[in-house]
């Protein structure tokens, strides 16, 4: 066990290497001049910009020599200019990040709370009408286009029934509350402003419905699979013989020893979750690193999407270790190793 | 009752063919057959004018117009000849580059092995839409680039899978007869082992057939893939999103992205069934 946490704790440096290598790759051997998405092509003809850029990045120098100032700057947090803000692209990902947390912890909330929930009734009526319909929910999240579930979602919430406002944050008349955590659902409760809550929460559920359901299937799964394995043991028997009742077996005996595994699935499912932010932040005009991501490939801003690139690789990277580690200390009869070749 | 069923065995539809394969396998070859055919009963041009601008779904365009007064239906259509063909080739590519490579590295191992596999690992360490992206900015927008790029983002998953597949193949005792009956690595690794790593294969290309075609729409609905006025899935969707309270120009590729998906996830599990019976 301690091995394998090492292994893994060793390759994780050299993967990181790895997916700045990628990035290198990709802003070099490409059709954009990597001159000018450093400085920006207004100052291409600034001679003392175009030098200082030159010596900061080493263009004038062979390519290997190029590759390690590359891997340099990057660790000191520097990804260049971006094209559209002339901002520096580590600031730009800051500034933006608060909001796609926002909305990947409430997508989370959503979709454990739906999955779990959708797990146990499909587990408590195994094949029956109410198992297929919650298998069927869970699937049509998992296949429908997000950009598409969060169109539906707007037009009956939205625009039919008028229940929850439109896209963006906040309504468009009122300000930001004050700057703490930057996710405006926290920071208006921290500020004792409970209008505001409201109005930042009710923006902040379409997205995260149209978001949480893309993974309710994933956790759905794994609980129903995991309850059926509990309920099939004898002290889920003998609590039914000291007379519990039904639901208390369920929830209090049952879901308390078939969550855990549940619970290193999410995990696992911040990759789809990263996935949908960026088409939801899209669709939402949620101003998060997602759309972000969307607005630099749209205006071909190599700096700002290979930062998000090497950004999101690293996250998904993290993730992928944590979660596994946090699978070995639930459950400790789990294999090693052999959990990533299945 | 009984009786019937006993005199009609004929009438038995097969194991394997429960509603969820026939459902998908309807689907599949109902949008193959569109994609075929289209061009001989499509109800309009799906470039052209083909009534007012936004008018809801009604009996003339029945799902109603575009920005530009062209018929959602027929362009809903007429998309899946963007979809199908690149996802086609872009799992074609992707199997085929992936295990091949793949085979190769988990039969000779040693350096070729370490070097293929760390560049998968490198490859799936990137959320698979990001990777795409910026694969397809550096190369320029396009619906070409953005086919190379997803085989770029895909290859590495069959060659994890494939190279998996050629290791455990390559213990088992059929192996050990034919190399010690003299047969060469390159007719053991063709003749011997291959054919008996197909399956996984198989059943995930199926699967990822419908992720493909996601996948496409996603970065024609961010821009980088069809350019207008092709129609395509994720574009219809993106000029649907400007106007989401006309809900009826996002519906048609909507729900076309969503049968395609969920056909061949059904397509691809009964595929598991049938393929490896043991894997249920």
């Amino acid at each position: 066990m301690a091995t394998y946490i090492a292994r893994r704790l060793i390759a994780m440096p050299l993967l990181l290497l790895g997916v700045i290598t990628l990035a290198f790759l990709l802003s070099h051997f490409t059709n954009a001049d990597p001159l000018t998405s450093i400085v920006g092509e207004r100052q291409m003809h600034n001679e003392t910009v175009v030098a200082a850029a030159k010596a900061r990045w080493g263009l004038d120098q062979p390519l290997p020599k190029q590759y390690v100032i590359y891997v340099k700057n990057l660790l000191s947090g520097d990804f260049g200019t971006s094209f559209r803000t002339k901002q520096p692209v580590a600031q730009d990902l800051l500034k933006r990040l608060p909001a796609t947390l926002e909305l990947v912890i409430a997508a989370m909330l959503v979709g454990s709370i739906t999955g779990i929930t959708l797990g146990v009734v499909a587990a408590n009526f195994r094949d029956r009408a109410a198992d297929h319909f919650a298998r069927l929910f869970a699937l049509l999240g998992a296949s429908i286009p997000v950009f598409w579930s969060g169109l539906i979602l707007l037009y009956i919430f939205s625009v039919s029934l008028g229940w929850l406002p439109g896209p963006g944050r906040l309504d468009p008349r009122s300000e930001a509350p004050p700057f703490i955590t930057g996710m405006n659902t926290i920071d208006a409760l921290i500020a004792g402003d409970f209008a505001k809550f409201g109005d930042a929460l009710a923006h902040l559920a379409l997205p995260a419905l149209a978001l949480g359901w893309t993974v309710t299937g994933i956790v759905s799964r794994m609980v129903r699979g995991s309850m059926l394995d509990v309920l099939g043991q004898e002290y889920i028997l003998a609590a039914r013989a000291k007379g519990a009742g039904r639901l208390r077996v369920l929830l209090n005996h049952a879901l308390r020893n078939a969550i855990l595994p549940t619970l290193t699935i999410l995990g696992f499912s911040f990759a789809y979750l990263i996935t949908g932010a960026i088409l939801t932040e899209t669709i939402f005009s949620w101003p998060g690193i997602g759309s972000y991501a969307v607005e630099a490939a749209r205006g071909l801003d190599q700096p700002a999407i290979i930062g998000v690139t090497i950004v999101g690789g690293a996250a998904f990277l993290l993730t992928n270790l944590v979660t596994d580690l946090a699978y070995l200390a639930v459950d400790p009869r789990v294999k090693l190793g052999s959990r990533k070749a299945a | 009752m009984s009786i019937s069923s006993h005199s009609l065995p004929t009438m038995r539809l097969p194991q394997w063919a429960t509603a969820p394969v026939m459902l998908g396998g309807f689907i599949v070859i109902a949008w193959a057959v569109i994609a075929l055919t289209i061009h001989w009963w499509a109800p309009y041009d799906p470039t052209m004018l083909a009534g007012r601008r936004f008018s809801p779904p009604d009996a003339t365009n029945w799902l109603g117009t575009d920005a530009l007064g062209r018929d959602v239906f027929s362009r809903t259509l007429y998309g899946v000849r963007q979809s199908l063909p690149i996802a086609l080739v872009v799992i074609v590519c992707s199997v085929t580059i992936g295990t091949t490579l793949g085979a190769i590295a988990g039969y000779v191992g040693g350096v070729f092995d370490e070097i293929i596999m760390r560049f998968v690992d490198v490859t799936l360490s990137f959320p698979p839409i990001l990777l795409a992206m910026a694969v397809t900015a550096s190369l320029g927008p396009g619906l070409e680039n953005a086919a190379i790029a997803m085989v770029v983002v895909w290859w590495p998953i069959y060659a994890r899978l494939m190279r998996a597949q050629v290791l455990a193949v390559r213990e088992r005792e059929h192996v050990e007869a034919a190399v010690a009956s003299g047969a060469g690595p390159v007719r053991i690794l063709l003749k011997h082992i291959l054919p008996l790593c197909w399956s996984p294969i198989i059943v995930n290309a199926t699967m990822d057939f419908g992720q493909i075609v996601l996948l496409t729409a996603s970065l024609s609905f961010i821009g980088l893939g069809a350019v207008p006025p092709t129609p395509e899935w994720g574009q219809m969707i993106s000029e649907g999103a400007l106007q989401f309270y006309r809900w009826w120009i996002a519906a048609g590729p909507g729900m076309a992205i969503l049968s395609i998906v969920l056909g061949f996830n059904f397509l691809g599990d009964g595929l598991r069934d049938i393929l490896d019976p043991r894997s249920q």
